[in-house]
């Protein structure tokens, strides 16, 4: 392994077990967790009942599909208790979102689950290279957001220094940060951006004055590109982080130093990438939504519990040893997704299109249409200067490049519609990035 | 030996060159040649301006949100006459250049014929005109049509 970094691991069994036995191991987990909402749960039962599924049809983990699946209004309807399969006795803390839109959705950990959940995150800690001589500051938000006592619990699990900063006040932030030698941190990766940035500001050099060495970032979708500024910035290495409440916190799935997809915890959940639409599993390495199932949790089980975010997953060996599959970056929602000619299309795909041709803003709409019956999907491209020529026949060409990436990428032919620089709107926040002219 | 042109990026949309030749003739810039290129979903406007007017015109466009750049193109004097043109494009194929584009002066100096050509390989295309006796103008020329 000359040349190559050593990779700490947490657990090496539960880590780098074989895949026939970490499938062995799921089967009996899930067996015993549909037996458990089964018998614990109406709204589950219910569901598989109405689908005509037995607890004793779960023979091996292959058998998931057979399960009926969670939405997230589901946690709201059953609001507070209604999805616990534990009695209130033996739960030990609640976490939860408050919720833009209505209701707040909680969930309800058992000691167990809490110690479950603690060893995903030491599990991800020590794959960013963190031990018991790290300083570990968390400026994730403590409270019913799992981040912030989700990293906590897992820095004090590997047996580092926690620095338990919470969020915002990123003077004093920084003030401790240089003052303790904080070599870890955790937050979302727009924030440790905000933090480099600050600090770069004040005349602070990292290496000297700063002496991070590495980062668990998640809570937020991030790029590669913002990986290499915040590595830059800060002098670290930036791991990303994925978790969600309702399946246990952060930790659910973790980069190691390889920095080559996310190590998803198996023996803890499973993870499903289906088809949104037709609801079946699509092959291995591409696109579709995320659906996990909790398969050693007490408190409040979650089956195929659909994330609606979009990923793919891999199963090809890491270089640190680690035997789990490896989610990729999450490119965007199904909510944003559109079904042309019976093809799923995420704009995020056409957008990785785009930037990765030189010259070609990532400012697109997406126009889809219905003629003589057969959809139509039009993309509008901004001219830029770098993109133009005063050659037809250049500008046809590159407007050929970019449909025979799309057709290679989405599968489908698209119709490529060049417009004016600045004519596509810009809106705060979320920019409008379709239009369906398909409506009945 | 070449001289500049300007081209535009137009939107195939009703009303979108007049609008660019509005704004350009507000700004005091007077068009010497001008031709218009399309596919089936957009417009190329190529033109050329006094050197005097360029940056304002170049200017004008990009404030106004136009996506235009300043090329070299050859400005060659063509006898006005049967067979003339048939003549240069014969020594261009010949040579081995193919033309991108051509297009015509607005303003005709005579006995000649003044034609933009876009060329392929420019220098070698340059070269063969002058080889054969085929006047080019100069920027400077062309400022004083
Ligand atoms: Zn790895």
């Amino acid at each position: 392994m000359t040349g190559k970094r050593a990779h700490k691991i947490w657990d090496p069994a539960m880590e780098c077990m074989s895949r026939d036995e970490r499938h062995a191991l799921q089967g009996r987990r899930l067996r015993e967790v549909v037996r458990r909402v089964y018998d614990n749960v109406p709204v589950y039962r219910a569901r598989m009942d109405a689908k005509g599924v037995k607890p004793e049809d779960i023979r091996t983990a292959d058998d998931i599909v057979l399960l009926p699946f969670t939405e997230k209004t589901d946690l709201r309807d059953n609001f507070p208790y209604g999805l616990f399969a534990a009695p209130k006795s033996e739960i030990v803390r609640i976490q939860g979102s408050s919720g833009t839109t209505g209701k707040p959705i909680v969930v309800g950990y058992t000691k167990n689950d809490v110690d479950v959940w603690t060893q995903l995150m030491a599990r991800a800690l020590t794959a960013a290279g963190g031990g018991r001589d790290d300083i570990i500051q968390v400026c994730y938000g403590y409270g019913l957001f799992t981040g912030g006592l989700g990293a906590h619990q897992g820095a004090t699990e590997i047996g580092a220094m926690v620095i338990p900063m919470s969020s915002g006040n990123t003077q004093r932030q920084i003030m401790m940060m240089r003052e303790m030698g904080a070599t870890m941190l955790c937050c979302t990766p727009s924030y440790a951006t905000h933090l480099g940035e600050t600090i770069r500001e004040m005349g602070l050099e990292p290496g000297k004055d700063i002496h991070l060495k590495a980062g668990c970032f998640g809570a937020e979708p991030w790029t590669e590109e913002m990986r290499q500024k915040l590595e830059e910035l800060l002098g670290i290495d930036a791991c990303d982080l994925y978790g969600l409440t309702e399946i246990a916190g952060p930790g659910v799935a973790f980069e190691c130093l390889e920095k080559d997809g996310m190590h998803v915890n198996e023996d803890h959940v499973m993870l499903e990438i289906i088809d949104p639409v037709t609801e079946k599993p699509v092959p291995e390495g591409q696109s579709g939504e995320m659906v996990f199932t909790t398969i050693s949790k007490e408190g409040m089980p979650m089956l195929r519990y659909r994330t609606h975010d979009i990923s793919s997953i891999t199963t090809s060996p890491c270089a640190c040893g680690r035997t789990t599959l490896r989610l990729g970056r999450l490119t965007g929602r199904t909510d944003d997704m559109l079904v042309i000619r019976g093809v799923n299309v995420f704009p995020s795909q056409i957008e990785s299109v785009l930037v990765g041709i030189r010259g070609v803003a990532p400012h697109y709409l997406l126009v889809v249409d219905r003629v003589k019956s057969a959809d139509v999907l039009e993309v509008q491209v901004e001219m830029t200067e770098d993109m133009f020529s005063d050659t037809v026949a250049h500008i046809v060409e590159l407007e050929k490049k970019i449909s025979g990436q799309i057709k290679s990428v989405v599968g489908i032919q698209a119709k490529i519609k060049l417009v004016a620089p600045r004519s596509i709107p810009r809106s705060e926040g979320k920019a409008k990035r379709v239009i369906d002219h398909r409506k009945l | 030996m070449y001289i500049r042109q300007i081209s535009v990026f137009l939107e195939n949309t009703t009303g979108s060159l007049h609008s660019m030749t509005r704004l350009l003739g507000e700004h005091g810039v007077d068009l010497i040649a001008l031709s218009i290129a399309d596919s089936d979903s957009f417009g190329v406007l190529r033109c050329v301006a006094h050197s005097g007017e360029l940056d304002r015109a170049m200017e004008a466009l990009r404030e106004a949100g136009y996506t235009a750049r300043v090329s070299d193109v050859i400005c060659a004097c063509v006898p006005d006459q049967p067979g003339g043109l048939s003549r240069v494009l014969g020594l261009l194929d010949q040579g081995g250049i193919s033309i991108e584009y051509i297009y015509s002066f607005v303003r005709n100096t005579g006995v000649d014929a003044l034609l933009i050509f876009k060329l392929d390989d420019p220098e070698k295309g340059a070269m063969l005109f002058a080889e054969n006796g085929i006047r080019m103008l100069s920027q400077e020329q062309v400022d004083s049509l």
